[in-house]
């Protein structure tokens, strides 16, 4: 499935500054992992040494949450949007 | 240096207020460093030390501002018994380095301090806020005013 994922600022230097990329897999996982693939690198910045999806990121299929769809194995069709934003997060 | 208007300050601080005892949290869209819309957002942690901008929320809130052409010039959240300076939960977990991280204190109810901080590498810096009364130029240099933006 080719799917277009939106890339956050904080992101670009592993895309070359692009906003947005092209990539594959009939899952979350399976993208980020053609995303790596493309980009070495950018799922450093996403997954946790466990594999898992970081808490601080925050990956949406067209607009939806992708916690709420089964997470890395929430499943993508051809013309999907994805999204990836760095969570707004903190604490005293 | 980041501008707003007193309404964009009042609505921080009654957001920050009904929040209260939990942290509340906002971004905020504009250009140049002037700020030109608020978004207060839910505190998906609802949690007196600990804020996540609730995902949903922040993802409206930023295709908002990009259909309007407005950038993220600040990132606001409150503290509510500790100083209007980052915390390290707050620079560890700063990840948007273009923005402002705007902090309100409410540790002294009466006399709430906002403060604007630049996060970037680990490194924080302080960053002059000004506030724009309606109708009128900023004002320059600023005096320290009770209760407002700096409390000193």
């Amino acid at each position: 499935m080719a799917v277009e994922v939106r890339i956050p600022t904080i992101l670009r230097k592993h895309t070359g500054g692009e906003k947005a990329v092209t990539a594959d897999g009939d899952t979350v996982r399976d993208l980020l992992g053609d995303l790596d693939r493309r980009y070495p690198g950018i799922a450093g910045s996403l997954l946790t040494g466990d594999g898992a999806l970081h808490r601080f990121v925050n990956v949406y299929v067209n607009d939806e949450d992708v916690r709420f769809l089964g997470a890395l194995d929430a499943k993508l069709n051809d013309g999907d949007v994805v999204a990836i934003l760095p969570a707004v997060a903190g604490g005293s | 240096m980041l501008e707003l208007d007193d309404d964009h300050y009042a609505t921080l601080v009654a957001h920050a207020r009904d929040g209260y005892p939990n942290e509340a949290c906002a971004l905020l869209g504009g250009r140049d460093g002037s700020v030109e819309r608020v978004y207060a957002l839910p505190n998906a942690e609802a949690s007196p030390t600990f804020y996540v901008v609730e995902p949903k929320a922040q993802l409206r809130a930023m295709t908002e501002m990009d259909d309007l052409g407005l950038d993220l010039v600040g990132i606001f959240h409150s503290h509510v018994a500790t100083e209007a300076y980052p915390s390290r939960t707050d620079v560890e977990l700063a990840a948007y380095p273009d923005a402002a991280y705007l902090i309100l204190s409410l540790a002294d109810q009466d006399a709430p301090m906002l403060r604007a901080f630049r996060i970037r590498d680990g490194q924080v810096t302080e960053e002059e806020l000004r506030r724009r009364t309606a109708g009128q130029p900023a004002p320059a240099p600023r005096e320290p005013v009770p209760g407002g933006l700096d409390g000193r």
